[in-house]
């Protein structure tokens, strides 16, 4: 039937929209790219030329590799993003578990505590979150970024997992309580493979926005050792703002680690997105 | 009369499943929330803090130096918001509209390359945009040119009257792919059966997506509003990477999100003043929570959850 719902100028205009919306979305990227891989003059006499041999140049990027500390921001950036996912995901799906498997007093209280944070930002927080760190003199440390987001996590992370593990089948559990594993081996043994898509669903919506912050890292942890690669982008940009060459190309570096990411990951968002609908 | 089932053991394995987030949860976010309410209502002396009652409060609202630039960023935000709601939420729809028609080819390539730029920071995407809309390199005066349009262009981003405009664009370029990843996960939950009941009735294209489909999935797009308030009441980034702390032209971009950094961090001549800004994120909280409370208790229970 599906065929008589569609003719040829509606699908003709639908690739039109989605092709043109297409460009827009990509065409800022690809021109970054391709100008970062130019010489100056020709940054301004032929923006939206590809280089060629005549216009190839890596100027930009010696000044990047020389001046700024690019693989040690994304180091930083790289295990805090880690370390966080890995906490939101373990601390996130045993909290979740808890409420979901167990009946017990102050369930329905704590499922609602753990869910405030959804919509409140922890942004909101910050002053009191500095004056923390520095009492416990976390500050310029990836310890602070970390903690900061594993809290900012969870909330969603117990929501979205919570509501997976009921679906898991109880039989199930029972089988493995009568076969004598613990409580904790049901977890990790039983539940926890079970739910592996909605883990991966909840890391990919955690992910981004941790790799791309910058709030937390300029205030919490500015300096020089602990920059994420988002800041330290940001303030190599700031300094190097009238060298062109530098600029394009420190951008093209920092877009590089996220595309891929996403390219790696994009199928999980798709398929979480959608297996959380249709379960 | 005996309770059937054995009284349980203690269950501790409970208090260690929950132990690490709450832990984390409270100490990390919930405590410091509070605390920052709290600390609205004190004031630096000397060395120490003594407590001042509203007086934060009062100088923000009453104080022409500091109430001046709050509502200039509470305008300016709200400014910010309605961009969003206008042109990125439809878009995002309109997209997932597209994308979920049936044996549509390359519609996973579409999807994937139209949501590239929500997955690149505000650092870059403020100065990729900058660089574009920059009159001293030309990509945008030489394309309007091609369409004979030169006449058009003007510094947007450098002129107060267009600035905050200009980069509310620019987020909603950023972030489109939420709302339509998200309507798009909700229009694929539509059973075909309903789709086909509403084709029997005559009910096909634009008619089937504004009578059967767009009621469906008006929750999500519930969900989507509230995200966008909530998100754009605590952007920051953006403004930051594109026109620094101090959000000009002559804070025309300035929203609560800057205003905050500069005033609890300082800048430039600009002293940090933590009492301020624990003032200002408390303002940011009751809008934050005004807004959440208004979806939870008033919008959502008119939307309708159908259940398939």
């Amino acid at each position: 039937m599906s065929t008589a719902r569609r003719n040829l100028p509606v699908t003709l205009a639908a690739h039109a929209v989605l092709l043109t919306y297409t460009v827009i979305a990509l065409f800022p990227v690809f021109v970054i790219v391709i100008n970062s891989f130019k010489a100056r003059r020709d940054i301004f006499r032929e923006p939206l030329a590809l280089p060629d041999a005549d216009s190839f140049s890596l100027i930009g990027y010696q000044t990047v590799l020389k001046q700024g500390d690019f693989f040690l921001y994304f180091q930083n950036s790289m295990i805090v993003t880690v370390v966080s996912l890995a906490l939101i995901l373990l601390f996130g799906a045993m909290a979740a578990f808890a409420l979901s498997e167990y009946r017990f007093r102050g369930n329905t209280l704590m499922g609602l505590y753990l869910a405030l944070g959804i919509m409140i930002p922890i942004r909101i927080g910050t002053v009191a979150i500095l004056e923390l760190m520095v009492s416990t003199g976390l500050v310029n440390t990836l310890t602070a970024l970390i903690l900061v987001y594993t809290a900012q996590g969870l909330p969603l992370a117990v929501f979205i997992l919570s509501s997976f593990m009921q679906g898991v089948s109880d039989d199930l559990k029972n089988a493995g309580r009568i076969d004598g594993l613990s409580e904790y081996m049901i977890f990790f043994r039983l539940v926890l493979p079970l739910v592996r898509p909605a883990l991966a669903t909840v890391a990919v919506f955690n992910m981004i926005p941790i790799w791309n912050d910058l709030w937390f890292p300029l205030i919490l942890a500015p300096s020089e050792a602990t920059k994420t690669l988002t800041l330290g982008s940001q303030v190599f940009i700031g300094q190097f703002v009238t060298d062109w060459n530098a600029v394009l190309s420190a951008l093209s570096l920092a877009i590089l680690p996220v595309m891929v990411l996403y390219v790696l990951f994009s199928r999980q968002i798709i398929r979480g997105l959608t297996s959380g609908a249709v379960k | 009369m005996p309770d059937p089932t054995p009284r349980p053991k203690a269950r501790w394995h409970i208090a260690v499943f929950l132990a690490p987030a709450v832990a984390v949860y409270t100490a990390v976010m919930i405590f410091p929330l509070f605390n920052t309410l709290r600390l609205a209502f004190y004031s630096r002396e000397g060395q120490g803090r003594v407590f001042a009652g509203l007086d934060n409060f009062r100088t923000l609202f009453l104080d022409p130096i500091w109430s001046e630039q709050f509502w200039n960023a509470l305008g300016n935000n709200f400014w910010f918001f309605f961009i969003h709601m206008a042109v990125q939420n439809p878009i995002g729809i309109a997209l997932a509209a597209l994308l979920s028609s049936p044996r549509l080819r390359f519609a996973a390539l579409y999807r994937s390359a139209i949501f590239v730029p929500t997955i690149l920071s505000f650092v870059i995407v403020g100065f990729a945009w900058k660089l574009i809309l920059s009159p001293i390199w030309g990509i945008a005066p030489e394309m309007l040119d091609a369409v004979g349009l030169k006449f058009l262009f003007q510094p947007w981003l450098g002129q107060e009257g267009s600035a905050l405009t200009t980069l509310a664009l620019v987020s909603v370029w950023q972030f489109v792919g939420i709302p339509m990843m998200l309507i798009y996960a909700a229009l694929l939950t539509i059973p075909e059966e309903i789709l086909e009941a509403g084709e029997c009735d005559g009910i096909t294209g634009w008619a089937a997506f504004w009578k059967i489909k767009l009621p469906l999935i008006l929750p999500s797009i519930g969900i989507i509003s509230i995200l966008t308030f909530v998100g754009n009441f605590n952007a920051f980034d953006l403004i930051y990477a594109a026109q620094g702390a101090l959000a000009g032209p002559d804070f025309a971009t300035d929203i609560l999100g800057t205003f905050l950094y500069r005033t609890f961090f300082g800048f430039q001549l600009q002293l940090g003043n933590p009492h301020m800004g624990a003032a200002i994120a408390s303002a940011m909280f009751l809008i934050i929570l005004a807004g959440v409370s208004l979806y939870l208790f008033v919008i959502q229970r008119r939307l309708r959850h159908y259940q398939f």
